[in-house]
């Protein structure tokens, strides 16, 4: 078979933005799936309490200001992550470098918060069921935290290394965005876990 | 700056002017795989991936095919000795969950990784380190669950291992745990190449493959990934709260504790039925390219397709409940899932109506493809029609359990998947190997596949309304159902041999079969425009694509893109709906690190089964490796 160039691409960019890069898809893939983990969880937390003949099987419900203050501060966290989101696309290293400290410090702050949550909810996992769908559901999300966190902190690394150029910028705003998800996915669990039992 | 003197060099030279050798030779050094065990343990080539990933699937069909064989000859003869029960209810357990999650969904998602790049004209799936990862992390699992059955620990307690008979209290010991973690193993794996697939598709297609002119299995392989990645997490999450009900104590299916058996039900069948549509579906994208190819004519009806693919998609979703009716659903709800159930008959009949318009009148070559594509309508049909009667609350109250349901879902999944499975590989085995099966052997490898199964499987319906329950290791006399059973064997191993007849060709075609040439069957899509095998890096110029048949409407010149650069592996990315042509981006060379993060991986598995603990550190772990693989090796790396 014979071939005719018809086109020529010499003239593409190498990377892009958003919608425009491949990773930006496979990281809504990700979320798109992770976020049908989260939903099941949910609705089976639904589920058990739909049946049970009285919420929580506890004395009483965890106490909610460490999931408060968690709230506060990933919702407060959205702000910095803009930020970050914007410098990456202005390839503008140096404020690319500091506010992804600021990310890896919030980061590593709700690392903390999230295990005095985890100490703070008047139930083991192994009690009952009601146990171990507060210890499933945050545990669930907990790991988004670490994954993001853990990105978070070797993105920053790298972004003081000879490697800060080119693509690592759209990397930059793609850990930005999937930082988005984490907040959001938190919103309904913090609900479900703190207020449904009070209702 | 730095870009600049990159650029400056040799390095940037582009495939305009090169001549067709030179061309070929520069590409190929760029993107061939190392040489050495390493190198090969390392290779992102998507045919490398896809080619071991078939291999394996097939494998593991022989394997729980096996299974199958030795309970067709324990139940041969009514009070037959030759299998206790212990090692029964593991057979058909290994049967089962080998069949549903270490050979259909694999297979077919091998095929995807081979065959979706090629047919949307591209170089290389979009995340190829994830997708050879995900392979490992299958070889990994499927292992662990084979080794433990050798060991006298495979599970026993049914593919779909229902709870309580799984949790801890009925299932001491380490079986289930096996089972629980095989699960985890095979999602993930299934996952990451679900989303590898539908990347690719939606970034990666020539240019000017717009929506309507995706191929039809390439449409059936994107909706199948989608089912993939919203199915799965359910049963993930279930094997996850099994697991840790056993391990660690926890209650979700505890009914003593507020939790509650019926969950897992839930879980496992919001999963479950959709699983069957993720066999399922690709197997009808196989049978649309199959049926176009061989009577020479677009497939008739290629919207329609389309649409009854993501109809089908959507509804197998609503029916999970249609597994649960035995247990005891308020009416109305059952009433909606039978209802949603029949109506789901509605796109999978609109699809045959347009295979049979495609054929009729179109004097098809009856070629092996082509021949277990007829094989598939028939048997299909059969396991349609008692798949509506199922459907149906009191007539499954009355089968539930019984060698009818055995019947039907082998109906369905041997119909529905495995036959146009055999037709896809004869029909793609040229090109992947560049030779041709033999197709006298192919002919009797045909019927005897199709005599032999219906023989084994027809008879079931018969058992089943006689009352014969799955799940038995054997029966007595006075029942009756030994004349059946026996004729029942004898077809199972006449469908053995007809997959030993399949292994003998494909082994013997690979060394000395017919050359195939580019596109032996004359086919229209663009994986026949490559040779046979194709070369690593696919196409030497990307396609520019101004037909859903480019091959059949170009006649023999093929419009192509040139521009881009032949020192290093470069894709290019387009829009979603269009395919207009966007970046030149860089893709990963090959890397020994999918490897280790996978062995990782299997690590923190497996030892947690033992210490809860490993949970931790063996997550530490797998950290520690993807740093590894993330971590950028060259600077070449950061700019494209
Ligand atoms: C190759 C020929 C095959 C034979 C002779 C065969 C035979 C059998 C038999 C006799 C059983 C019932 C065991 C019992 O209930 O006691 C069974 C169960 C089953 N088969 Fe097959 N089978 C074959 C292929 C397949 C394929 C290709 C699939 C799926 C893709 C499959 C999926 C299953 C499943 C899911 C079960 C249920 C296991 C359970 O009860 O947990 N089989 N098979
Ligand atoms: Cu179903």
């Amino acid at each position: 078979m014979k071939l005719r160039p018809v086109t020529d691409l010499s003239g593409l960019p190498t990377y892009g933005y958003g919608p425009q890069s491949p990773i930006w898809w496979g990281t809504l893939g990700f979320m798109a799936l992770e976020g049908m983990g989260f939903a099941l969880a949910i609705g089976a937390y639904l589920y058990l309490y739909h049946l049970a003949p009285g919420w929580p099987l506890a004395d009483r419900p965890p106490n909610h200001w460490p999931g408060t203050l968690m709230t506060a501060v990933l919702l407060l966290s959205a702000w910095p992550n803009k930020l970050v989101d914007r410098a990456g696309h202005e390839e503008d290293l140096p404020k690319v470098q500091r506010l992804l400290i600021v990310m890896s410090v919030i980061g590593l702050l709700t690392l903390v918060i999230r295990f005095w949550e985890f100490t703070q909810l008047y139930v083991r996992w192994d009690q009952n069921a009601y146990g171990s769908l507060l210890w499933l559901l945050l545990g669930l999300h907990y790991t988004h935290l670490i994954t993001d966190v853990g990105d978070t902190l070797v993105l920053t690394a790298l972004m003081f290394t000879k490697h800060a150029r080119g693509k690592r910028f759209s990397d930059v705003s793609d850990n930005a965005f999937y930082w988005y998800f984490v907040i959001g996915a938190w919103l309904p669990m913090y609900v479900l876990i703190y207020w449904v039992p009070r209702w | 700056m730095t870009d600049v003197a990159i650029r400056a060099s040799e390095k940037d030279l582009r495939d305009t002017d090169l001549a067709a050798e030179d061309l070929h030779d520069r590409l190929s050094r760029a993107w061939g795989a190392k040489s050495g065990l390493i190198g090969w343990l390392s290779d992102v080539d998507h045919k490398a991936v896809g080619r071991r990933y078939i291999f394996t699937a097939f494998v593991f069909l022989a394997l729980a095919g096996s299974a199958a064989a030795l309970m067709r000859l324990q139940l041969a003869r009514p009070e037959s000795q030759l299998i206790g029960p212990d090692l029964y209810n593991q057979l058909f357990t290994m049967h089962g969950t080998t069949m549903m999650f270490l050979f259909a969904v694999p297979v077919m998602q091998a095929f995807a990784v081979y065959l979706a790049p090629l047919m949307v004209g591209t170089r290389n799936i979009a995340f190829p380190r994830l997708t050879l990862f995900s392979y490992y992390v299958y070889v990994l699992g499927g292992l662990m669950i084979w080794v433990a059955f050798l060991m006298n620990i495979g599970p026993d307690v049914g593919w779909f291992a229902y709870t309580p008979l799984s949790g801890p209290q009925f299932s001491p010991g380490k079986r289930s745990d096996i089972w629980a973690q095989m699960i985890t193993f095979t999602e993930v794996s299934s996952l990451a190449v679900a989303v590898s697939v539908i990347v690719t598709v939606f970034k990666q297609r020539a240019p000017g493959m717009t929506l309507d002119r995706i191929p039809l299995l390439v449409w059936a392989m994107l909706v199948t990934s989608f089912l993939i990645m919203f199915a799965m997490p359910a049963v993930m999450l279930a094997s996850t709260m099994l697991i840790l009900d056993r391990l660690v104590g926890t209650h979700f299916f505890n009914y003593a504790e507020g939790g509650d058996t019926l969950l897992w039900q839930h879980l496992f069948w919001f999963f479950g039925h959709p699983e069957v549509y993720i066999i399922f579906l690709p197997g009808t994208g196989f049978v649309s390219q199959i049926v176009g190819t061989f009577s020479r004519r677009p497939v008739f009806g290629y919207l329609p397709l389309v649409l009854a693919l993501v109809a089908t998609g959507f509804l197998s979703f609503g029916l999970w409940v249609h597994h649960m009716f035995a247990t005891g659903l308020p009416q109305l709800g059952a009433s909606f899932f039978t209802a949603s159930s029949m109506l789901i008959a509605v796109p999978s009949g609109l699809q045959i109506f347009c295979w049979i318009a495609t054929l009729w009148g179109s004097r098809p070559v009856l070629a092996t493809p082509m021949l277990f594509v007829l094989g598939f309508l028939f048997i299909f049909v059969l396991g349609g029609m008692t798949g509506v009667m199922v459907a149906s609350v009191p007539i499954d109250l009355q089968v539930h359990d019984t060698y009818f349901v055995v019947a039907h879902f082998h109906y369905v999944l041997i119909g529905g998947a495995v036959f146009p499975l055999l037709g896809a590989v004869y029909y793609w085995f040229p090109k992947i190997t560049g030779r041709l099966m033999s197709e006298r052997l192919g002919k009797w490898n045909f019927w005897t596949a199709f005599i032999g199964f219906n023989v084994a499987f027809f008879g079931m319906h018969i058992l089943g309304l006689m009352g014969m329950p799955r799940r038995v290791y054997t029966y007595q006399p006075d029942l009756g159902w030994g004349p059946l059973n026996m004729v029942s064997t004898a077809g199972a191993l006449l469908l053995a041999a007809s997959f030993g007849l399949f292994f003998i060709n494909a082994l013997v075609s690979m060394r000395s079969g017919a050359p195939a040439g580019n596109n032996p069957w004359g086919a229209g899509t663009l994986e026949w425009a490559t040779p046979s095998p194709p070369p690593v890096y696919n196409f030497a110029r990307y396609p520019i694509v101004r037909h859903r048949e480019p091959l059949w409407a170009e006649g023999d010149e093929l419009p192509v893109a040139h521009g881009l650069m032949v020192s290093q592996r470069e894709l290019l990315i387009t829009t979603l709906t269009e395919a207009r042509p966007d970046l030149r981006e860089g893709t990963p060379d090959g890397s020994i690190w999918p490897f280790i993060a996978a062995l990782a991986v299997a690590v923190a598995f497996i030892c947690s089964i033992f210490w809860a603990i490993a949970a931790v550190w063996g997550s530490a772990l797998v950290g520690l490796t993807l740093i590894g693989w993330f971590w950028p090796k060259s600077v070449t790396e950061d700019v494209t």
